[in-house]
């Protein structure tokens, strides 16, 4: 008998037909490496291959399964597929069809969480030079949660207890669900376009990682990163680490602290207001009796308990310049003085009173004329001679001239 | 008259901001006396205001929904709607 010769399409559906009727094909898993990863944008179509030490088989990921994978696939990483193998006739080979991917090991969620902190990161949307201080005193304080649950009513009870002056402004959100993510966008841009508030706490109560993961999605967290409000993140519980405390201005560990992180305490700037009126008090008080005392010091000065005093010291001052001018005056008149009984007496030794003294007389006419020659007088002239102690009025009775020498 | 009624105009933050100017001043201790009991009255009215203003306060508590006209609006929020 001939044998029947196919065609390859015939043949390749044949070996597809077998394939796809043996049910434990139909949904299987599988652990292995990814290797030749690819991603093509445009159809979001995944291609790579899983392998181990002995083997290895093509696997496709299609968009309408792989949009809910939370993490991205790369070469190396060990994983498990699920899915169906069938035949790609085209190429005459087999392969998995994948319904699901997960990380092998390791939670999908972890691995997706640790990617997005990674990309963000370095990014630089965890940079704390971007980080906004929170106002002290907020006037308006936004709330970006479910309008129901235990969250919000923990976050309205604490600030009408702590800072009832502030406005609690309600931007309700879907906080789990696929939702959660554009609508927590959508308020945050909401609140900073209209800046319908001062900060804003973005959060919501504890839940498992699933319930908590609108919280690590990329587009919340770049709302917040682009956020002109400042905003505290406050998801979950205590442990519960999302992106969005990376990212946030301030992170809290659960709703209720991130109210407390909001708006200050009443009782405590009531405490502190009262300790400002004390402060300025003392520093008015101490300034007062600074300048008080001040008042008294000058006031005790002689001159002001003493109106005379001034003149008692102008007084004394002139008494001792006069002192001084006496002084000064008799220093001047000693030399004139010593000088002038000098001069006196060189006057008296030349005093012709003097010499009349030694035996000399001086003639004089009568009307006192010195007569210093004989021939002066004439014969018969009364002339008088002074002596030393008186005179002898005499007549001229001869005159007796000497031979001139010439 | 015209001073209180400027700083019951100013938001809290505002008078606070007042009050920790007045006391930093007042710490300077340069101010001409005059100057410092005026600020020290300014501060003194300042404190019991603020004061007031917490001891006053109602907290309104608003939620934002859609109005009527699709328009996004602001209403009180009713807290105990359900749980």
């Amino acid at each position: 008998m001939e044998k029947h010769i196919y065609a390859v399409s015939e043949l390749n559906l044949m070996v597809k037909t077998i394939l796809d009727n043996v049910p434990e094909l139909e949904n299987v898993c599988v652990r292995g490496e990814i290797s030749n990863y690819k991603f093509y944008p445009s159809s979001g179509h995944h291609y790579f291959s899983l392998k181990d030490e002995n083997g290895a088989i093509r696997c496709v990921f299609f968009k309408a399964q792989a949009s809910r994978l939370r993490f991205q696939p790369q070469n190396g990483m060990k994983v498990i597929a699920v899915g169906r193998v069938g035949v790609f006739p085209r190429d005459g080979t087999y392969q998995l069809y994948c319904a699901s991917l997960q990380p092998d090991g390791v939670g999908d969620l972890y691995v997706a969480f640790e990617q997005l902190k990674e990309k963000l990161w370095k990014e630089g949307l965890f940079a704390p030079e971007h980080k906004k201080p929170l106002p002290a005193y907020p006037e308006t304080i936004g709330i970006v949660t479910s309008p129901v649950g235990a969250a919000v009513h923990d976050m309205i009870r604490i600030l009408r207890r702590r800072y009832p002056l502030a406005k609690v402004l309600l931007l309700p959100v879907r906080v789990q669900g696929p939702e959660a993510p554009p609508s927590i966008v959508r308020a945050i841009r909401y609140a900073c376009q209209r800046r319908a508030a001062d900060v804003l706490i973005v959060g919501r109560g504890g839940g498992s990682a699933e319930d908590l993961w609108a919280f690590n999605d990329e587009q919340v967290a770049r709302a917040i990163y682009e956020a002109e409000i400042p905003v505290i993140s406050a998801v979950g519980h205590e442990p519960d680490v999302t992106i969005a405390d990376f990212v946030a201005d301030a992170r809290a560990a659960t709703p209720t602290h991130g109210a407390e992180m909001a708006a200050p305490d009443q009782a405590e700037l009531q405490d502190r207001l009262q300790s400002l009126r004390l402060h300025m008090l003392r520093l008015q008080s101490s300034r007062l009796e600074l300048l008080r005392r001040r008042l008294e010091n000058l006031a005790a000065k002689r001159v002001m308990t003493d109106p005379l005093a001034f003149v008692e010291d102008k007084r004394m001052l002139l008494g001792h310049v006069q002192k001084e001018l006496y002084h000064a005056a008799e220093a001047g008149l000693t030399e004139p003085r010593r000088s002038l009984s000098a001069l006196a007496a060189s006057l008296d030794a030349l005093s012709p009173l003097r010499v009349l003294g030694r035996g000399y007389a001086m003639v004089t006419d009568e009307a006192g004329q010195v007569l210093r020659r004989a021939r002066d007088a004439s014969l018969g002239d009364s002339i008088v001679n002074r002596l030393a102690d008186g005179a002898l009025h005499c007549r001229v009775e001869r005159i007796v001239l000497e031979e001139e020498k010439q | 008259m015209s001073e209180n009624a400027e700083m019951e105009n100013r938001s809290f933050e505002q008078n606070m901001a007042r009050l920790e100017q007045i006391v930093a001043l007042l710490e300077r201790g340069d101010a001409r006396l005059a100057d410092s009991l005026a600020l020290f009255e300014e501060g003194t009215k300042l404190v019991s205001l603020c004061s007031g203003m917490l001891d006053n306060a109602q907290q309104q508590i608003m939620k934002l929904r859609k109005g009527p006209d699709g328009q996004l609006e602001e209403a009180p929020f009713e807290e105990d709607v359900q749980q």
